[in-house]
């Protein structure tokens, strides 16, 4: 699995950081981006799930 | 106790948030306004106001900057036209809020680092130690109001101290919030004028003190910075350090007063919070969802239909995101307040480039209000031989919490 932000959609609302600080770091604006280039260890899955379905803008793209 | 447009005979039809009824029945309001057949409700009063209910026209309006603009975000009894000297878009009289593009980028993107969540979080220890003063003070008593002695302290402290404003004025905020957002449907008066310009006599004094002795926090930061090479003008500064203040604390008081009102009504959630207090930054966002205190508004630029109907130019347009997050299409059972609910992308702050600037600060401001106060008080209920009366207008929060503590820690 790999996660990947979207940054042109992510507004800093910060969900994905605060859900899964495993799989996601924020800029000094408070901008998500994906860590260890988005890629997912098979124990982190339910989280990388969890911060993209709590993601209000929709700015979490899923690839299994 | 009514608006100046009277009461509203027929809450199918015809709405007034400025009417107390409102936020005290706001989701039956809501309910029987999208069962009569709007999905997007209208009043003729303050000038003609719209009332989006589902989710997908909120979204809507929030990202379309080209017919919605946030020239002014608190729904008035004057149009900006009908106000003279009104700042104009697309910088508005507090920017960035009031900001439209293309000059809102620039502004937000100044004040993003001093509430990014890494600058936020270290300011835990001393939220923590605030909240803990706070019901020191309260002593023994088994009477307490949560609203007068706690929620209503906390935003209003830490705001002050980032902005670098006396802690001592306290009281002024708190009743400069209650002029600019509540109220709003009140006669307007010489005497609200002269609050007004009092308020803005207070921000220039201070704002002049920090350019006379400038020190390490938001006003002198503002002071500082460029925008294009440029410092902001007197204006820009002063119109951002009154959103700060105003959006920091009734918006987060009330936050805190509806989480804890929850509680206070539902034995079950109190008592898992307590015993599990792991659970309390999901129940928070749940409670955020469920009680999000904040609808901004904006302004139709020019006539356009939308949805179906027609809006005229300068129509007010409320974005209820309380409304939204109780959009069955959006949220499985979205009328139950569920501590459980793991997928919760709710907009209490928003959405698109507006988003809350101050979102960190806020939920941090919440969890820690909650967790202290469970930790303090692990058991407590509302005393209902007292009435819980609900603020008027745009922001919703308990303006008093009458509880009983049943357990002290």
């Amino acid at each position: 699995m790999r996660v990947h932000v979207d940054s042109s959609k992510c507004q800093g609302h910060n969900r994905c950081y605060a859900l899964a600080p495993e799989l996601f770091d924020v800029d000094d604006y408070g901008n998500a981006f994906e860590l260890n280039d988005g890629v997912v260890p098979v124990e982190l899955e339910a989280k990388a799930r969890l911060a993209a379905n709590n993601c209000p803008e929709f700015a979490i793209i899923i690839e299994d | 106790m009514t608006t100046v447009y009277g009461p509203v005979t027929d809450w199918a039809t015809d709405f007034d948030h400025g009417d107390p009824e409102y936020n005290k029945n706001i989701h039956q309001i809501w309910e029987t306004l999208k069962a009569s057949g709007c999905p997007i409700a209208h009043t003729e009063r303050y000038g003609g106001t719209w009332l989006p209910l589902t989710h997908e026209m909120v979204h809507e309006i929030a990202y379309d900057t080209d017919h919605f603009t946030s020239r002014n975000v608190v729904v008035g009894q004057l149009k900006p036209s009908q106000v003279e000297d009104a700042a104009p878009a697309p910088i508005g009289g507090a920017p960035p809020i009031t900001s439209d593009p293309p000059f809102h980028a620039g502004a937000r993107r100044l004040l993003l680092p001093a509430f990014s969540p890494k600058k936020i979080d270290p300011l835990r220890s001393k939220m923590e130690k605030m909240c803990n003063d706070l019901i020191d003070k309260m002593g023994d008593r088994t009477d307490v109001d949560a609203a007068l002695e706690y929620s209503q302290h906390i935003p209003v402290l830490i705001i002050a101290e980032m902005l670098g404003l006396p802690l001592e004025d306290a009281d002024k905020f708190r009743g400069w919030v209650n002029l600019i957002l509540g109220n709003i449907g009140d006669e307007r008066t010489e005497d609200r004028m002269a609050q007004f310009m009092e308020f803005d006599a207070y921000l220039n004094r201070h704002i002049a003190d920090h350019v006379e002795n400038p020190r390490d926090d938001l006003i002198s930061f503002l002071l500082d910075a460029e925008m294009e090479g440029q410092k902001l003008t007197p204006h820009h500064v002063q119109g951002t350090v009154l959103l700060i203040l105003i959006a920091g604390i009734d918006t987060t008081w009330s936050g805190i007063g509806s989480s804890l009102w929850h509680l206070a009504t539902n034995a079950v959630d109190r008592r898992r919070l307590s015993e599990n207090p792991e659970m309390i930054p999901q129940a928070v966002e749940e409670f955020l969802r469920a009680y999000a205190p904040v609808t901004m508004a904006r302004l139709v630029k020019e006539d356009v239909e939308f949805h179906g109907v027609q809006m005229k130019e300068e129509d007010w347009v409320l974005l209820p995101f309380p409304a939204a997050n109780r959009d069955e299409a959006q949220f499985e059972n979205a009328n139950v307040v569920d501590i459980d609910r793991e997928e919760n992308r709710h907009a209490a702050f928003g959405l698109g480039i507006h988003r809350c600037i101050g979102s960190n600060l806020a939920r941090l401001e919440l969890n820690v209000a909650v967790e202290t106060f469970l930790k303090r008080f692990p058991d407590f209920e509302l005393n209902d031989s007292e009435e819980v009366t609900w603020s008027t207008g745009q922001v919703r929060g308990p303006r008093t919490l009458p509880f009983r503590i049943l357990a002290r820690a």
